[in-house]
């Protein structure tokens, strides 16, 4: 399923289509939207390479992770580099995001120690002017593209520093009330989206992906995001510990076992308005993600969780009065006196005297007529409870 | 060193005497503490740690919690001289406390975004003379604490992401770690906590410092939870564990040791 969106990112934009676009979505309890990132743009890299995809080059956004990390990604995955340059370009957002080290250049309180340009990163400094960063994306995927129709792709690592930064930047002129920054909130996730969607609807642009953590947003922001994708994979962890706090060390094994495996569920939106929803569970396994089908035990054990019987398994409450009024025949109900039982050692004086109360308990129980009562005293005469002779020998079989 | 104290290293995958950080350049610890119990006795352990004879790491510490006497008063104890540290230039101070040290805010028409750019003008010039030096240090930024930044950036957590996001540039950059504390359990009422939240993104390694469940002990001082999430980063490495200590905090060291290996 993994491989379906790789695949619906590689074939690219139809013809009088937007492009498709696909949004990772993850969260604190199992933040592993960068390795799906890295996965899908892994697979889209060699497809490109190998020229089975419609776009011709990559152009990376990277907001959260330097340039030459993902040089050394593409590399690990065994990834031809040499000729990188020609179909792969990184826009550089992540090294200077604001500008801030440009202007301490300029003071010549730091020195030039721009990072060594393997991938000749264009450096994107005030990645606030998102038409400009629009046009950037733009200039840097045509390079790319000789003659005739081809396309290119275009990735963004983290949509949530973009939308933080404009915040930021917008706000520094306004006091810090709550409604403007609300208001400013609105702005800068609209103008987000309009790059997301501008990109999209570009006839040069085979495909779009992105990053999102859903935790940093408003729910209203994530969906704004979320409703701009084609495709939506969310990852989630395995286990929900709803009733235990996240910080417990107690569940550590649990914990545990949320960093190493989740939930991976695909929304497909087909142009025909039809939503399918397709889960899947990976395992991160040497800094790889390995994707595989959803366990027949676990559907097991969600099965008997959610009992499909018509009829009702509990007792209502007027049959548990009810049930706790039943005497039980072999149970000595207790008179108040200590138990005695004839082991067949006492002296028939012992007997005798037992049997007193006995009778007259009979004659109470026989006034309460209401009451249906079993009482059983072992015949102390006619039976030997330690007797080695067969109780069944006078029948006649 | 005893072996307890070593503990703690083996978790955060320091390898032990000889070189505790160069092997793993670039790192993002962040510790997370709580009101019951402080997580700054990690800090020391760290500051001690590089600042050893055996390695030749510098710190770069910025303070909004202490001021220099308190670090010093503490390292001394643990053996460990801050001043001829500082001297020495391993040991780079920023006081954001101080009068002369004007905080965030910045003084009169300044912005807070402008002091903060101020502060890491300066983190980043120590970091480099530091590391592009003959000596070719390994530089420790450490933030003491997030929170109380937040509180000098007039609760702007924006800003104090941004400040973040340099700093991590940084580690890319010169390969130096970054250290932080933050308390979690102030942002436990909001709904979504921005800074604890996104450093936990950032970070390689995240050491929570709790209380014990079942309450307070006179021998076991609280346990802390290390995960060390090196596969995250999606490059390489394998670990990704996951290991839970007690401490007990003594005049001069911390106990480091499993659950129940004490009695």
């Amino acid at each position: 399923m993994a491989e379906s969106v790789c695949r619906a990112l590689r074939d690219g934009a139809l013809d009088g289509e937007h492009a498709p676009a696909l949004a990772i979505k993850d969260s604190g309890d199992s933040p592993f939207g960068p390795a799906v990132f890295s996965h899908v743009l892994t697979q889209l890299a060699s497809n490109v390479l190998a020229g089975k995809s419609q776009s011709r080059g990559i152009v990376l956004v990277a907001l959260s992770r330097s340039p030459a990390f993902y040089v050394e990604l593409l590399k690990s995955r065994g990834i031809d580099v040499a000729s990188l340059s020609k179909w792969f370009v990184v826009l550089d957002c992540y090294t200077d995001p604001l500008g801030w080290k440009e202007r301490l250049m300029e003071r010549g309180s730091i020195m030039n120690s721009s990072p060594k340009a393997s991938v000749n990163p264009s450096l994107c400094k005030d990645i606030s002017d998102l038409d400009k960063l629009f046009s950037l994306i733009l200039q840097r995927g045509k390079g790319f593209l000789g003659e005739g129709k081809s396309r290119f792709s275009v990735a963004i690592d983290s949509v949530m520093l973009l939308s933080t930064v404009v915040i930021l930047i917008e706000s520094d002129n306004d006091d810090y009330s709550g409604h403007v920054s609300e208001m400013l909130r609105h702005t800068s996730t609209s103008s987000v989206a309009s790059l997301i969607s501008n990109l999209r609807s570009h006839n040069l642009v085979s495909c779009v992906f992105w990053l999102l953590h859903s935790d940093f947003h408003e729910i209203r922001v994530a969906a704004a995001l979320e409703y701009l994708s084609s495709m939506l994979a969310s990852i989630e962890q395995m286990t929900r510990p709803d009733d235990v706090p996240r910080n417990n060390s107690q569940n550590i094994s649990l914990l545990e076992h949320n960093y190493r495996r989740g939930k991976f569920h695909v929304r497909f939106k087909r142009r025909n308005g039809r939503v399918r929803v397709m889960s899947e569970e990976f395992q991160v396994e040497q800094s790889r993600i390995k994707f595989m089908s959803v366990s027949s035990e676990d559907g097991m054990i969600a099965q008997s969780l959610v009992p499909k019987v018509q009829f009702s398994l509990q007792l209502s409450e007027k049959e548990k009065v009810d049930r706790a009024k039943v005497v039980l025949p072999f149970e000595h109900q207790g008179n108040g006196r200590s138990i005695d039982i004839y082991d067949g050692r006492r002296s028939l004086n012992d007997g005798k005297r037992d049997a007193m109360p006995a009778s007259s308990e009979k004659v109470q129980t026989s006034e309460d007529s209401g009451r249906g009562e079993i009482i059983y005293f072992r015949d102390s005469d006619d039976e030997m409870p330690d007797s080695d002779e067969d109780p069944d020998d006078d029948l006649d079989i | 060193m005893d072996r307890s104290s070593s503990l703690l290293d083996e978790a955060l995958d320091f390898d032990g005497l000889t070189s505790p950080y160069p092997s793993q350049p670039g790192r993002v610890v962040l510790v997370e503490d709580c009101v019951e119990a402080s997580g700054a006795f990690i800090l020391h352990h760290l500051m001690k740690r590089s600042l050893s004879p055996h390695s030749s790491d510098a710190v770069v510490f910025v303070a909004f919690a202490h001021p220099f006497s308190h670090y010093e008063r503490i390292l001394r104890k643990m053996g460990c001289n801050l001043v001829v540290q500082r001297d020495n230039n391993r040991f780079l101070f920023f006081d954001m406390l101080l009068p002369e040290c004007p905080g965030l805010d910045g003084g009169v028409g300044q912005s807070i975004e402008s002091g903060l750019f101020a502060l890491y003008g300066k983190i980043q010039k120590a970091v480099e003379v530091s590391s592009l030096a003959e000596s070719k240090r390994n530089v420790i930024v450490m933030i003491d604490d997030l929170s109380l930044m937040e509180v000098a950036a007039n609760g702007s957590s924006n800003h104090v992401m941004d400040f973040l996001h340099y700093c991590h540039t940084l580690t890319t950059q010169f390969g130096c770690s970054l250290v932080t504390l933050c308390h979690e359990d102030i942002y436990s009422s909001t709904e979504r906590a921005t800074i604890p939240l996104q450093v936990e993104y950032l970070a390689d390694v995240i050491i929570k410092a709790e209380p014990l469940a079942t309450g307070l002990a006179t021998d076991v001082h609280g346990q802390f939870t290390v995960l060390n999430k090196g596969i995250c980063d999606g490059l390489g490495s394998s670990r990704n564990k996951m290991q839970n200590f007690h401490y007990r905090i003594k005049e001069n060291i911390v106990e480091y040791f499993y659950p129940g290996s004490r009695t």
